[in-house]
């Protein structure tokens, strides 16, 4: 192990202009995907902020009393997609349209009685916001005998999960492509480093050198390249970032977790790059 | 020691390289493999370290039946032959003391009994005082002693040589040559595939002779012959 520890950082030493090459496309490959990646991320973040939005309006006949609608809104709020249900009453309404509509507001200035009706404002647990679950707790909002009209953005909640879908898909299959390039462009450069030593890997094979010895320091240093690869590109991601962020739009980072995964992503492709390239070496030779 | 019976090699796009050898080189000897080039005699030398796999026939080395030898057996049969060749195939990136430590190293052997080996084997080929020297910068026949030093630093019973002195001057050729000669006198069974028949005629050693992968002369076995006459 510690031959092959030490066998792993010299060819570091004594190829440092390839292995930086390694580093650096094996970074910039990664990067690209790190970009598309907090494009992703920020899609997301935006489609959330959006579907926060998300509420049900159940609207209450005149007249219902007080008592039902605390119990119903207990009801309502025990439901398990609900994540609040809000008692707007017919005053508070009114107080809130003077407030908003401001160019209305001598209309509302002077009328002589309330016309807006009580409501419960519902909305949903994040995870729930979506067509199919706001359709079904504005079902059974109706069921409730004192609710005269439910509203809800039908359209606007299926355009907002048909978004959601696009997303979906398209990160899905540009991201797999991305990654692919990724993995071929770094499992072409590993490829070279293996040709470069494989005068070094015959003259091993000859003085009877096992298959594993020989792999064992290519596989580590493919992980270490694939390692300082995904730290570079995350840290190129980072600069990416705060550019965007200070020039263009206000926009989220990678999770900590999110960051180790692509400098996981790389130490992995290096790895097995590494012993793909060396594999199919030693079967060859 | 060594002991082919009815080798027969083929190369799938190359026809016939060996017909029906057969031979047998007992411990401690030395041995020349002469013929033309092209003749076999590398070949000989790649099925007995197992670099190429026999098309038929048995060839048997230090107990090893190298045609059913599986893989990874390969690395274990090549510890206990020393191998030498024409190009040397030295590490260029490291000196002369680490291209012999390697082939310790890659055996697994323990490290701190390296160091002494390396020295030991560095002054029996008489580099001792070039340890920290480049190939690069070493002579041809420096270069080929470290090859030899590294060939003999895990102590084999068999030193191959393929054309070891093939590109070396004159003076260089008889310091190599007589280095194996003292390998050879201290124990070790020395196989020199040559076409250098002035060296073949200096020592009274045996001869094998190929002649387009045929075995057409061998000194053990046949009656002695004019060397002239040989090609």
């Amino acid at each position: 192990m510690n031959l092959t520890i030490r066998e792993a950082l010299l060819a570091f030493r004594r190829a440092p202009l390839l292995s930086a090459l390694s580093v650096t496309t094996i970074a910039f490959s990664l990067f690209v995907v790190g970009l598309f990646g907090l494009v992703a991320v920020n899609l997301q973040d935006a489609l959330r902020g959006v579907a926060e939005r998300v509420e049900i309006v159940a609207y209450l006949l005149p007249g219902t009393p007080i008592e039902s609608i605390t119990l119903a809104e207990k009801d309502i709020e025990a439901f398990p997609e609900v994540y609040s249900a809000v008692y707007v009453s017919e005053d508070s309404a009114l107080a809130r349209a003077r407030a908003e509509l401001v160019e209305f507001r001598d209309v509302l200035q002077e009328l002589e009685r309330n016309p807006l009706p009580a409501s419960i404002e519902v909305k949903l647990k994040p995870r729930f916001r979506d067509a199919e679950h706001v359709n079904d707790v504005a079902d059974r909002l109706r069921g409730f005998g004192f609710v005269d009209d439910v509203r809800f953005g039908r359209d606007w909640v299926e355009k907002l999960d048909r978004l959601r879908q696009i997303a979906a898909a398209v990160g899905l299959v540009v991201g797999a492509a991305f990654a692919v390039v990724a993995i071929i462009i770094i499992g072409t450069t590993i490829r070279m480093a293996v040709l470069q030593r494989s005068r070094e890997i015959a003259i091993m094979r000859l003085v009877g050198a096992t298959n594993g010895f020989i792999r064992r320091p290519f596989l580590l240093q493919g992980a270490i390249k694939g390692m300082l690869g995904g730290l570079v590109a995350v840290g190129l991601s980072y600069g990416a970032y705060t550019l965007i962020n200070r020039w263009l739009i206000q926009a989220a980072f990678f999770s900590t977790v999110q960051a180790l995964a692509i400098v996981g992503f790389g130490t992995l492709i290096g790895l097995f790059g590494s012993a793909a390239s060396v594999g199919r070496h030693l079967r060859r030779v | 020691m060594i002991k082919f019976t009815n080798v027969f090699k083929a190369f799938p796009k190359g026809g016939l390289a060996l017909k029906d050898v057969s031979f047998h080189i007992a411990k401690g000897e030395f041995v020349f493999l002469t013929g033309h080039s092209g003749a076999g005699k590398s070949t000989v030398l790649k099925l007995v370290y197992a670099e190429e796999p026999v098309t038929s026939g048995e060839v048997r080395v230090s107990g090893f039946n190298v045609a059913e030898l599986r893989p990874r057996d390969v690395p274990m049969l090549r510890r206990r032959l020393g191998i030498v060749f024409q190009d040397f195939r030295l590490l260029e990136d490291r000196p002369a003391e680490e291209n012999v430590a390697f082939a310790l190293e890659v055996t697994g052997a323990r490290r701190s009994s390296i160091p002494a080996r390396v020295m030991r084997v560095l002054t029996q080929v008489g580099l001792a005082a070039k340890a920290q020297a480049y190939p690069r910068e070493l002579s041809g026949g420096e270069q080929q002693r470290v090859a030899i030093a590294r060939a003999l630093v895990n102590e084999p019973s068999v030193l191959l040589a393929d054309e070891p002195t093939g590109n070396l001057d004159e003076r260089a050729t008889r310091g190599v040559f007589q280095l194996l000669r003292d390998i050879n006198a201290s124990g070790t069974a020395v196989v020199m595939a040559t076409h250098d028949l002035d060296l073949v005629r200096q020592a009274p050693y045996r001869v094998i002779e190929l002649q387009e992968g045929a075995l057409v002369y061998d000194s053990a076995v046949d009656e002695p012959r004019d060397q002239a006459a040989t090609p």
